[in-house]
């Protein structure tokens, strides 16, 4: 028999207030909303960057060239080890991760084994075949080394995103070795993407005197040095013979600005170093006095000033061909660090601002006149019925926005997509119930009976029918990127709250109207 | 509205339209592909909107004197809005920051970058086997799903040969108007997979319960049950186009392709589940008494 379920009528208000709890939040601005008091929500729906305007980032480090470089250290271990003890070896180089070596007399092998082990990190696996030692790193040393790596390049990019001034920046480790940056409003992007790309190691060496013409008539280098280019394309000198020693490196800065040199009214970057790096400096420019410094980023100079005088206040000065904005970003590396790997970026998304608000403009237009146009068509093809339908229907979408805003969903283009397209579909609910009532009136019932069994036999419909778009809506979410799981997100959402408005709302309604009014003849 | 259609009479014009669909769908994947867009394909792509309407012409000059591979320009919404797609050239020498960079400075300084998007082709390659994947997965748990709900593997199968014939002839229609095949093409596919899913299973569930109820000859009480629940299959789709135009019309640029695919979708989910799915039921061999055991 058809009555009205008091639980029913307890789990509809339940729903109303806990949907009108969930989307005043939505009413007030970000900032607003933290004012709110304590006992409402302060959750909204938060806008993604296809629509608030901004980037997403994917990068990838390169862990490999960390172990590459481990094992151009380890090769230099074996060598001093060996060589320390006077032990003959041949063959000696580096893999991708570890190193080969061959000991010429055989009988010192296990001698020679012994002697690396005392002097190489642990993590390390020695293997002998006949005269030859093969060592290389444990898996467990490269799952750790990749993963510091990985952290290590997080934290670093995360302290030059911050210090580039974008409000809210996203930084998150994604699988092995992916970082996934979500920068939203934005105004800039290729100048975050130029700062978090950079490897900005800072290395200082001292310049050879050597010229790179002379190097050039000779046709070699003087020993123990390298050709290096100016950072600076226009400048003067091009390249630069500079000796491979490195003196110092950019982890002893302790800090750097950029500022506006007194005398010569142009832009340099200003660092000062850590106490050791300090007392360091101080000795390098004793010893080295007249001669010119080399101060490499990235292996490539970007200043080569001559000392003057000895500098024992661990202060100087980077001089380049500077812009306000160059040295400014040069000034936020040094203080950020470099990265333990290079960068690289597989994929870029960025949305411009006047867009973001087109598209929630042009949202907002389909939004309302989808719901107009099926509203209207409800209420010609149902009449009264329609117009409870039509009631499901605004329901249906506070109750979507609500729930969206419980669990901070972010809404994106594809996703008020999934909104407009809900409002078409969710009606498919109360369409299957109307239907059968119809047709169970036709077949002779009572008004009473119809509507009864219309919503006994259309249950299991409505949720066999339903249970396969939700297959597809969770497998959307499960493989898609941002925007496409926005849209996932609130396609199911969607079929969930229609079915709680046609199977418990609209049926509510239609009792309570049917045995308060008494009907003789159903207008649907 | 009462209908009383023998659609049985049109089975096989229906299958000889289904069969030149799925061919016709075939014959244009195979000679003109589709319009994947960077997401599968990787490259570049860039919306950008003018102050005053550029010269295509002048536009693709620029673009070809700067040598950064293959490159297509189009009008996008309106005459001031250009889409920029490059082709990747992956040798090494040029970062695609550069790329970006050196076109950007092609172009007037006021112009507004509303998108910038740039997929590398590892990711494009990793996005094609997840896309490939998502598709696979959502057609086996539907039919995995069909299967246990109706007993009869008539059901299944019919469910799913009018599923694989609505993607198809989605890809086709994708083929045919040649609309960039990007993330959201894969998105439109998957609902629409289970819009027609959900169309065939309200008219499935209408022939199970007639199937207790009535000792009607197979073939009429299959088309009653389409006729039963043709009303509603009509409804649906019209409301869920009425939604889908207003977001053709006005939900911009962005969602257009997506839509219009969804259209199409709609329109073919709800042919086949009346003409398609049920009739293949009985071609397949369905018989009453193998329902009640």
């Amino acid at each position: 028999m058809l009555k009205i379920n008091k639980w029913n009528v307890f789990f509809v208000l339940a729903v109303c207030v806990t949907a009108i709890y969930y989307i005043i939040p939505n009413i007030y601005g970000k900032s607003e909303v933290t004012a709110l008091p304590k006992f409402l929500s302060q959750k909204q729906v938060n806008l993604g960057l296809d629509l608030q305007g901004g980037s997403h980032l994917l990068l990838e480090v390169d862990t490999t060239s960390v172990l590459k470089e481990k094992s151009e250290d380890l090769v230099d271990d074996i060598r001093k080890s060996l060589r320390k003890s006077k032990i003959k070896y041949s063959n000696l180089g580096s893999k991708i991760t570890g190193a080969v070596v061959t000991i010429s007399d055989p009988e010192k092998i296990t001698a020679a084994k012994n002697n690396i082990r005392e002097n190489i990190e642990k993590g390390i696996t020695i293997e002998e075949s006949k005269n030859k030692l093969n060592l290389f790193f444990s898996d467990q040393y490269i799952i750790e080394t990749r993963a510091n790596t990985v952290e290590q390049s997080i934290e670093v990019v995360r302290k030059r995103v911050d210090e580039s001034g974008t409000k809210e920046p996203s930084i998150q480790r994604q699988g092995e070795e992916r970082i996934v940056v979500q920068l939203p409003g934005i105004k800039n992007p290729e100048r975050v993407k130029a700062l978090i790309g950079r490897t900005a190691k800072l290395n200082f060496h001292m310049l050879d005197p050597t010229t790179v013409e002379l190097a050039e008539q000779r046709g070699k280098l003087p020993p123990g040095t390298f050709k290096a280019l100016n950072s600076d394309p226009t400048a003067y000198e091009k390249q630069f013979v500079v000796k491979k020693r490195v003196l110092l490196t950019g982890e002893r800065l302790k800090n750097a600005a950029a500022t506006v040199d007194a005398q010569t009214g142009r832009y340099v970057v200003a660092f000062e170093f850590d106490k050791k790096g300090a007392k360091k400096f101080a000795k390098i420019t004793t010893d080295n006095t007249y001669q010119r410094l080399a101060i490499l980023l990235d292996n490539k100079v970007i200043s080569a000033p001559q000392i003057r005088e000895p500098i024992t206040g661990g202060q100087g000065n980077i001089s380049g061909n500077f812009s306000p904005e160059t040295a400014n970003d040069l000034a936020v590396l040094l203080r950020a660090g470099s990265l333990p790997a290079p960068i690289k970026v597989l994929e870029e998304r960025t949305v411009g601002p006047s867009l973001g608000i087109d598209s929630i403009e042009a949202g907002k237009k389909a939004l309302a006149i989808g719901f107009i146009l099926v509203i209207v068509f409800m209420i010609i093809r149902y009449k009264a019925f329609g117009i409870v339908a039509d009631f499901a229907i605004i329901f249906n979408i506070i109750l979507l926005i609500s729930m969206l805003s419980a669990i901070e969903a972010t809404l994106t283009m594809p996703g008020i997509a999934g909104i407009v397209l809900t409002v078409g579909m969710a009606v498919d609910a109360n369409v299957l119930v109307f239907e059968r009532i119809k047709e169970e009136i036709r077949s002779g019932r009572s008004i009473l009976n119809s509507i009864d069994l219309g919503y006994k036999f259309a249950i299991k419909t409505i949720l066999d029918a339903n249970f396969t778009t939700l297959i597809a809506a969770l497998l959307l979410y499960n493989y898609g990127s941002g925007p496409i799981k926005g849209f996932a997100v609130t396609l199911s959402i969607g079929i969930l709250t229609s079915m709680f408005t046609a199977l418990i709302l609209t049926k509510l309604i239609v009792t309570f109207w049917v045995l308060r009014l008494k009907p003789n003849k159903l207008y649907i | 509205m009462n209908f009383n259609i023998n659609f049985f009479k049109y089975r096989f014009i229906a299958f000889a339209l289904s069969a030149f669909l799925i061919g016709l769908s075939a014959f244009l994947f195979l000679t003109k592909n589709l319009n994947l867009g960077i997401d599968f394909k990787g490259g570049i792509m860039i919306e950008a909107k003018f102050s005053d309407v550029p010269d295509l012409a002048l536009l693709r000059d620029k673009i070809d004197n700067l040598q950064i591979g293959n490159s297509e320009i189009q009008e996008f919404g309106d005459s001031n809005t250009i889409l920029f797609r490059l082709e990747k050239i992956d040798d090494g020498n040029i970062t695609q920051e550069e790329i970006i960079q050196k076109l950007k400075n092609e172009l007037d300084e006021d112009t507004d970058y509303r998108r910038v998007e740039f997929v590398g082709p590892k990711v494009g390659k990793e996005l094609k086997s997840i896309a490939i994947k998502a598709v696979l997965f959502s057609l086996i748990a539907m039919f995995i799903y069909i299967w246990f709900r109706f007993s009869g593997w008539q059901f299944g199968l019919g469910a799913l040969v009018a599923l694989f014939h609505d993607v198809l002839s989605t890809m086709g229609f994708f083929s045919l108007t040649q609309i960039e095949f990007n993330l959201a093409s894969i998105a439109a596919i998957l609902t629409i997979a289970g819009y027609s899913i959900n169309d065939t299973v309200v008219v499935f569930d209408r022939i199970r319960e007639n199937l207790v109820k009535t000792d009607r000859e197979l073939k009429e009480l299959l088309n009653v049950s389409i006729n039963q629940t043709l009303s509603r299959t009509l409804m649906t789709s019209i409301t869920t186009l009425l939604a889908l135009l207003a977001l053709f019309i006005f939900g911009g640029e962005v969602v257009k392709g997506f839509v219009s695919a969804m259209m199409w979708g709609v329109l073919i989910g709800t042919y086949s589940s009346i003409f398609i799915a049920s009739p293949l039921i009985l071609f397949f061999g369905f018989k009453k008494v193998e329902e009640k055991s």
